[in-house]
């Protein structure tokens, strides 16, 4: 075993992977940018080498930086997590030529599945049943346009270098056929470097269902499959295994495709075969394709950890360092169901935008496996990826293990930034996913309803206007009076919307507007802001504090001379959009230059004086006009 | 030493007893509700309507959230001016502020405009001598037409009169006592100088005004068409005038204002006694009703009072053994160390004697003193009068009279005749005297007092050689045994400011705290007594 090996990446697999390092006696590097310098990753390893500014070209995929850090550290190996340089084999060509290990696979096996048309090609020839579609080297529009109606549409156009749902296209019609083709060649240059597609079928009810397998360079077993059709977009959403409605001959053919597929190219490690199958009418063995292979640990390995009890990232440290293949296909346990969802610092009610911010709070139930990068009071920046955790229940059977997952999003506390943590809720809620009918277009389907933000109930509101005036809800002689008790105002704010709350202090505790006597819901208060979380939903309450709002009124309609004096330049025009503070004029009186500036935002209605005007005390120099409610 | 209560909460005496205490509880309850509810729901709504808050939410948003809220006069001038002027139309009150213990006070603009009736002036005037004595800086909220016009001769020429106000706010000023006005309505004529006497002052723009004369005097004495925000609107005084200090945008603002001022009024307490970490009563408070007789009549051991009001329920008793009618003893009250005088019967020579020695020693040791009054008097008679008991008593008195400890004082019962001067009555000026509802106060009982007049007049009749039957005696003393009953009775009291408020006897302990913790704002003056006669 290595005594020593370093993690090229960061956040929650930087983490993940020193556990088990740790766990096994071997001695961590972290990497850094500037940005993570404070970074979760970087306290928890032994030892951290600086590798450059934030921009990942200019740090994470730094390969020479890295290794040069690694040869710096003594580090026998690099563990390369997912994304980054885990899927680049010059990467593990510089890695070995450096005399150190790739935990990972060869840089052959990597190279043959990486261009997505000759990996289907290869498994073709290797008995793999792949998806009707053209991956050819031609790359005429015309002569792909052919491709497709061969195919037939609905068709899906897919960038060759692609990955992550990037520079993908569906079609619908023969017409957008040219279109949706610039368009996903245009995101594969971008994205890429390469603007070459690839055209397949569209399955009407596609299921992504992947087989995990574990090869040692020339054999290899699978350890089930995992089921990742909840999709956005192409982003994988929550991920389970079993797959719902998995047969045993189903597994057994997948299994075995997949297993031919890692030991066709000589595979070495854990890697992930993507099938896509064709979930219309039950699962069938005649009804699954290949669609690639991801030759990385897969973020939702936990999954398969959880249903199987192998620690995915042992035995990779293990089969790395020679060791071989820790156990025989008909050992590998299926025991019950697991769950993952992927929490993501984003605004799903708007169109899933990354958001960002510190995390003034954080905490995930004990309940539930949490693969996380960040703590409490770290700051999610636009530089990463901006997933904060990975949530990860096991149950006896699918029920149970969803009902888990469901109360750990429920008990999860975030503050301090937008989440889809309502949105993964909902998804647990939704009864076709209960029912286990996934397919990929689920989400897409009922998107509005499932990123609908249920409003606060009264009794959050509640929680949120005790506890913005920091009352502890009926402890020691709070609200003592000697008859009628008393009633405070406070006044937040919540989606833009203020509202005043009436208080009244009970001795038996607290009455807000109509809910009497409040329970409070578990709640996060940081400075001015209040966020309460109710289900899976943290409602986020700004309270007013009345000296800055009166601070940020309008200060008046017009200006006049301060004093008296000499009007020496004017900077605006009757009619010009001012906004307030800007510097309008300059009166120069007692040997001084004063700045006058816009009292509030509007429109200048008129001018009272011209440069070089002598004005008195008081004499109105500029109107705004009025405002209009 | 820890107190033992020989009470049964099951018993039916217990139950008896809590239920003729909650009884007369329920009364004052529904007057200071009365009180609270000011001028009513319509005059609440045009006070609303003018965008202006509720005159107690007005205080509760000036005061730290959840701090306790001590009221002064919660029931004054109950029963007066035909009920016209709910809690006198002003609210006044120690609290809280920015982590400062402030006292407030509020006029009620619902109430007739939030005019001073004579009790109104006489509750300001008592906020002030609170705040003056225990060194609270004083926040008033303003809102008021000024004097009652139909009352003036009762509000304005006197020395305890209106004028009192604007001496008070410049005496206190002079003592480092911070004065804060905040204008939230009308300040018309001398009320006007509330604000311009005071050391900071805030006023809501377009809603509070300050004039010595509003528009429509100002016509009439010199015709001259204005109107109230030119005359004196918020603009004015921060703009032109210099008359207030703050600009607030509404009464949420002002009140931000005057917390903001408040905690950057640099005061510290004073250092006055040695604290302890405070610890609940080991028997309940709340059973208070349970061990006190509902009949005053009924003699009981006051220590079951002691028990339910101080840490741990525990009494260094002092003197045990001698004039055993008066108990007297240390203890702490949250932490707070406090010499407890109570009656336990009727006051002897010892029992007086005793008692002068006792606020002797808490004087010289600086511990405030608590009285538990519940006392019929001094003992009469010529055994009494022969040893000197007056001598005796006096000695008392004069200790308490001019012992510079603060003194609390709570009537836990009777408080009749002399009785009520050595026990801390209101002339002894103690910092805070609190009244419980099954409580009575008069020169005698009523029965006494009836039959003194009657012996009177069967002498005179029976001089003339007439007869006088029992009927027609008792149908004599009728009319004076109601009205003692009527006038000693708490809320007749109350109304009339003999106190600082009726109090719900199971907040007892909580009252004396608060009460302690406000007196202790003051540093502790050095007593000099007077002559003791000896």
């Amino acid at each position: 075993m290595f005594r020593k090996i370093l993690i090229a990446n960061r956040g929650e697999i930087a983490c993940r992977v020193m556990e088990t390092a740790a766990r096994m006696g071997v001695r961590t590097i972290a990497v850094y940018s500037d940005a993570d310098a404070q970074a979760k990753h970087v306290a928890m390893a032994d030892e951290a080498v600086h590798i450059g500014p934030p921009p990942v070209a200019d740090s994470y995929l730094k390969g020479d930086r890295i290794i040069q850090a690694a040869l710096d550290t003594g580090a026998e190996a690099i563990h390369p997590g997912y994304g980054f340089l885990s899927e680049n084999p010059d990467f593990v060509d510089a890695v070995e030529a450096a005399g150190l290990t790739f935990i990972g696979p060869s840089a052959d096996a990597i190279r043959a599945m990486g261009l997505k048309d000759a990996a289907k090609k290869l498994m073709e020839q290797a008995g793999v049943p792949v998806v009707p579609g053209y991956h050819g080297a031609e790359q005429d529009p015309a002569f792909l346009a052919a491709e497709a109606d061969k195919i037939g549409y609905p068709v899906l156009i897919k960038a060759r270098a692609g990955g992550g749902g990037k520079g993908m296209r569906k079609v619908d019609d023969p017409k957008d056929f040219m279109s949706m083709l610039e368009g996903a060649q245009r995101e594969g240059q971008a994205s890429f470097g390469d603007p070459a597609v690839l055209i397949e079928k569209w399955i009407t009810t596609p299921r992504h269902i992947e087989v995990q397998v574990f090869g040692d360079g020339t054999r290899a077993i699978h350890l089930n499959e995992r089921d990742c059709s909840l999709q956005r977009r192409h982003q994988k959403v929550i991920e389970e295994a079993p797959a719902p409605g998995m047969t045993l001959e189903m597994r057994t053919a997948m299994g075995d495709a997949a297993v031919k597929a890692a030991e066709a190219i000589g595979y070495s490690g854990a890697g992930t075969i993507e099938f896509i199958v064709d979930g219309g009418d039950g699962l069938h063995p005649d009804k699954f394709w290949f669609m690639e292979m991801n030759t990385r640990l897969q973020v939702e390995h936990p999954v398969t950890e959880a249903i199987t009890g192998i620690d995915l990232v042992e035995w990779q440290l293990r089969v790395a360092s020679g060791e071989p293949l820790p156990m025989a296909q008909e050992d590998v346990p299926l025991i019950g169901h697991a769950f993952e969802a992927r929490l993501y610092a984003e605004d799903a009610a708007r169109g899933f935008l990354p958001a960002t911010g510190t995390l003034t709070h954080l905490s995930f139930p004990d309940v539930a496996r949490a693969d996380s990068g960040i703590r409490a009071g770290d700051t999610i920046t636009p530089h990463y990826d901006p997933m904060i955790a990975k949530i990860i229940t096991h149950g006896p059977n699918r029920d149970a293990a969803l009902g888990a997952l469901l109360k750990a999003l429920e008990d999860t506390r975030v503050a301090g930034s937008l989440t889809n943590l309502p949105f993964l809720a909902a998804l647990c809620r939704h009864d076709g996913f209960r029912r286990g009918e996934v397919d990929t277009g689920l989400i897409g389907r009922d998107q509005d309803a499932l990123t609908a933000l249920p409003a606060p109930s009264p009794q959050a509101r509640a929680t949120a206007a005790i506890a913005a005036l920091g009352l502890t809800n009926g402890k020691g002689r709070q609200g003592f009076t000697l008859w009628q008790p008393l009633t405070h105002s406070v006044t937040l704010t919540h989606d833009e919307t203020p509202h005043t709350a009436r208080v009244t202090i009970h001795p038996d505790g607290v009455e807000v507007d109509d809910v009497s006597r409040a329970k409070q819901l578990d709640h996060a208060v940081s400075g001015d802001r209040i966020t309460v979380f109710e289900g899976a939903t943290p409602h986020v309450f700004t309270r007013v504090d009345p000296l800055t709002a009166a601070a940020d009124a309008t200060g008046g309609d017009s200006i006049t001379a301060p004093m008296p004096g000499l009007v020496k330049l004017v900077m605006t025009t009757e009619g010009a959009q001012v906004t307030k503070g800007d510097a309008l004029m300059v009166l120069e009186a007692m040997k001084m230059e004063h700045t006058l500036t816009a009292p509030r935002d509007g429109v200048v209605a008129t001018l009272g004086a011209a440069p070089g005007t002598q004005v008195s005390d008081g004499d109105i120099l500029l109107t705004l006009e009025p405002e209009t409610p | 030493m820890k107190l033992t209560s020989q009470a049964l909460p099951g018993s039916e005496q217990f139950r008896a007893n809590t239920a003729a205490h909650e009884a007369a509880l329920a009364q004052v309850a529904e007057a200071a509700a009365l009180a609270a509810a000011g001028g009513g729901p319509k005059a609440l709504e045009r006070h609303v309507s003018r965008g202006k808050m509720p005159p107690r939410e007005r205080v509760a948003n000036l005061l730290d959230p959840g701090a306790p809220f001590l009221e002064v006069g919660a029931t004054a001038a109950h029963g007066l001016y035909d009920n016209a002027a709910p809690c006198a139309g002003v609210i006044a009150g120690i609290g809280q502020v920015s982590g400062r213990t402030c006292m407030v006070v509020c006029n009620d603009a619902t109430v007739k405009g939030g005019t001073y009736y004579p009790m109104t002036v006489k509750k300001h005037l008592r906020a002030q001598e609170i705040a003056a004595e225990n060194n609270l800086p004083c926040i008033y909220l303003v809102d008021s037409g000024g004097a009652n016009l139909p009352n003036q001769d009762e509000v304005f020429p006197d020395r305890d009169h209106f004028g009192r106000i604007f001496y008070n706010q410049a005496r206190m000023s002079a003592a480092g006592i911070p004065q804060i006005a905040v204008v939230m309505g009308s300040c018309t004529a001398g009320g006007a100088y509330v604000p311009a006497m005071s050391d900071v002052t805030i006023i809501v723009k377009e809603q509070g005004t300050i004039f010595l004369a509003g528009p429509p005097l100002v016509k009439a004495a010199t015709g001259e068409v204005v109107t109230a925000e030119d005359l004196g609107g918020g603009d004015v005084h921060t703009r032109l005038s210099g008359v207030a200090d703050y600009l607030a945008e509404d009464d949420a603002h002002a009140l931000a204002l005057a917390r903001q001022a408040v905690a950057g009024l640099n005061r510290t307490e004073p250092a006055t006694v040695e604290w302890q970490s405070p610890e609940p009563p080991a028997y309940d408070p709340a059973e208070i009703f349970g061990v006190v007789p509902a009949d005053l009549r009924t003699p009981y051991d006051i220590r079951e009072v002691i028990a339910r009001l101080v840490d741990g329920s525990r009494f260094d008793e002092f003197k045990a053994r001698f004039g055993t009618t008066l108990v007297t003893g240390f203890a702490h009250v949250e932490g707070c160390p406090v010499g407890i005088i109570a009656n336990n019967g009727v006051l002897f020579s010892e029992a007086a004697q005793k008692g002068a020695h006792f606020v002797e020693l808490c004087s010289q040791r600086g511990i405030p003193l608590v009285f538990l009054q519940n006392i019929t008097g001094f003992m009469v008679g010529r055994k009494y009068e022969n040893e000197g008991i007056a001598r005796h008593g006096a000695k008392m008195v004069t200790a308490v009279a001019c012992t510079n400890v603060p003194k609390i004082t709570m009537l836990v019962g009777g408080s009749f005749g002399a009785g009520n001067y050595g026990m801390s009555g209101r002339a002894y000026q103690p910092r805070f005297l609190w009244t419980w509802p099954n409580s009575r106060i008069s020169v005698m009982g009523g029965e006494q007092a009836a039959g003194v007049l009657a012996t009177v007049r069967r002498d005179g009749i029976e001089r003339k050689g007439g007869t006088w039957s029992a009927d027609e005696e008792a149908a004599f003393k009728a009319p004076t045994i109601q009205m003692f009953e009527e006038q000693s009775h708490p809320l007749y009291a109350s109304a009339r400011l003999w106190d600082d408020g009726i109090i719900d006897p199971r907040k007892s302990r909580d009252v004396l705290a608060l009460s302690l913790r406000a007196s202790l704002q003051a540093p502790i003056k050095e007593t000099r007594f007077g002559v003791f006669r000896m």
